[in-house]
């Protein structure tokens, strides 16, 4: 019996990173996988989930609108049903500080990790309420809580997952009365796909890079560590928790 | 069975959430100690556990206690992987301008000594067993105060501190330390204080329960929350949501 049996779950950014290895995650455990991102390789890791004996489609969405959200929707219904839980996952990051970022940079970062997460509650909500609850679980940042080397230069990032903070206690506070649970999780430095973008080619690299700033070695974590938190929120098991900030950091927001 | 194997020491487990916890524990595969002041409670309970679990009669705030506990447990089972620091005391509002010193000294050595000596003693056997983790029940009174609780407030504010210092520090060790912020959860300690007035100001509508805490217990004994140390984990209902 899976820890997230009967559940339909959706999870954006799922074609890599954390958003895939949530997506695996979930589907061991026993949940019915919405995979949903932007890029073209979704179809084949959706392919893989199946294949190892997990239930999951992949539906094509771009966070940042609202037909998009609609689309994803639709397709979960259509196919499972319902909707349980919501991983607004999918994010982007662009190292461009306060000086040097462009109208056009703040408003894509602040689109896909901001509005997106909004656009994604909005869409599901309904159905949650109808259904009788639901979990939501918003990727935020330990950026939204310090700033410095853990937001990567990026004043856009980290205006964003501040944001996704503060959005995921409102959403919290306004939609309890449902039994809609939002969380927001706060990775540190996790080695994906974004640090592989910025040229860091290892998990033991990147720590090197960040060491003394987390506590504990190898001072960078994985994607599983931020999968086992959406999978904690996902479940029933935290069914009294909502308005958390659950950080997974190795200590950095502690200057360790 | 998410904590096959692992050691587990659990802090007044005979009764309210420490029982609840021991239970969760056991059945996740952990070999668990129990310890409290309670005894025949307790040891009701590790009987019921069969032979993965034991219980031990110990006063937190007892130094020597904390010694034997260590020992007994290494003896018995192995070296210590988790320890939840669970065992705790509340009483009732007082003024602070009538707040009694002996209460308020009382308080902070069940509430905060014991975590001190809880870490202090463990340390060395989860340095054995090559890491570990911490877990230590403060409170949302330990964030955001209690009203006419001065001393409560005080004892659950230094759990969270020092769960922090130990956290920077164990860190080099492979120890993990979390500390658990529960509001207004339904036990024998506070059962008193929960009325359906209180409740409807949580966005949940409710108080919780023993057992959803425990899921987070487990959550953050397991090596599922290895890359997590030094943070606060509230389960409140979104009351300071």
């Amino acid at each position: 019996m899976g820890r997230l049996s009967g559940k339909v779950a959706i999870i954006t950014g799922a074609a890599s990173g954390m958003g895939l290895a949530g997506a695996q995650l979930f589907a061991k455990e026993g949940a019915k996988v919405v995979a949903a991102d932007i890029a073209e390789t979704l179809e084949e890791k959706v392919e893989e989930i199946v294949k190892e004996g997990g239930e999951a489609i992949a539906v094509k969405l771009d966070v940042t609108k609202p037909e998009s959200w609609q689309e994803v929707v639709d397709r979960t219904i259509e196919t499972y049903g319902k909707i349980d839980v919501l991983v607004n996952n999918a994010g982007i990051h662009i190292p461009k500080g306060i000086l040097e970022a462009e109208l056009d940079d703040w408003n894509l970062v602040m689109a896909v990790n901001t509005t997106g997460v909004w656009l994604g509650m909005k869409a599901v909500i309904p159905h949650m309420q109808k259904n009788g609850g639901g979990s939501i679980i918003n990727t935020s940042s330990i950026a939204a809580i310090v700033g410095g080397v853990g937001d990567g230069g990026g004043a856009a990032y980290s205006a964003s997952k501040g944001a996704v903070r503060a959005l995921t206690k409102h959403a919290a506070q306004w939609f309890g009365d449902d039994n809609i649970r939002v969380n927001s999780v706060h990775p540190g430095a996790i080695f994906t796909g974004m640090a592989k973008a910025a040229g860091i080619t290892s998990r033991e690299e990147m720590g090197k890079h960040y060491e003394g700033r987390s506590a504990l070695k190898p001072y960078a974590g994985e994607p599983m560590d931020i999968a086992y938190a959406y999978l904690y929120l996902a479940s029933d098991e935290s069914k009294y928790v909502t308005g958390l900030e659950l950080v997974v950091d190795g200590g950095w927001t502690t200057r360790s | 069975m998410r904590l096959k194997d692992k050691v587990i020491i659990v802090t007044g487990g005979a009764r309210g959430m420490g029982a609840s916890h021991v239970k969760k524990l056991a059945g996740e595969g952990a070999k668990v100690v129990i310890t409290d002041i309670l005894e025949e409670e307790g040891a009701r309970i590790a009987k019921d556990l069969g032979k993965n679990a034991m219980f031990i009669k110990q006063d937190v705030t007892d130094i020597a206690d904390w010694k034997h506990v260590v020992e007994k447990t290494e003896e018995t089972f192995g070296p210590v992987n988790v320890l939840v620091n669970n065992a705790g005391i509340d009483v009732p509002e007082q003024d602070l301008d009538n707040y009694s010193e002996e209460t308020y000294l009382k308080v902070i050595a069940v509430n905060q000594h014991s975590v001190f000596y809880g870490m202090k003693y463990v340390v060395p056997s989860m340095k054995k067993a090559g890491g570990g983790s911490i877990v230590n029940i403060s409170s949302l009174a330990g964030i955001i105060g209690a009203y006419k609780k001065i001393a409560y407030t005080a004892s659950k504010f230094a759990v969270r501190g020092m769960t922090k210092a130990a956290a920077k520090e164990l860190g080099e060790f492979g120890i993990r330390v979390n500390s658990i912020h529960p509001g207004f959860i339904r036990t024998p300690m506070t059962e008193h204080l929960i009325n359906d007035e209180l409740v409807q100001m949580f966005p949940l509508r409710r108080e919780g329960h023993p057992e959803e805490v425990s899921d987070l217990v487990v959550f953050l004994a397991s090596d599922e929350s290895s890359y997590c140390t030094g943070a606060e984990f509230v389960i409140d209902g979104g009351m300071n949501a």
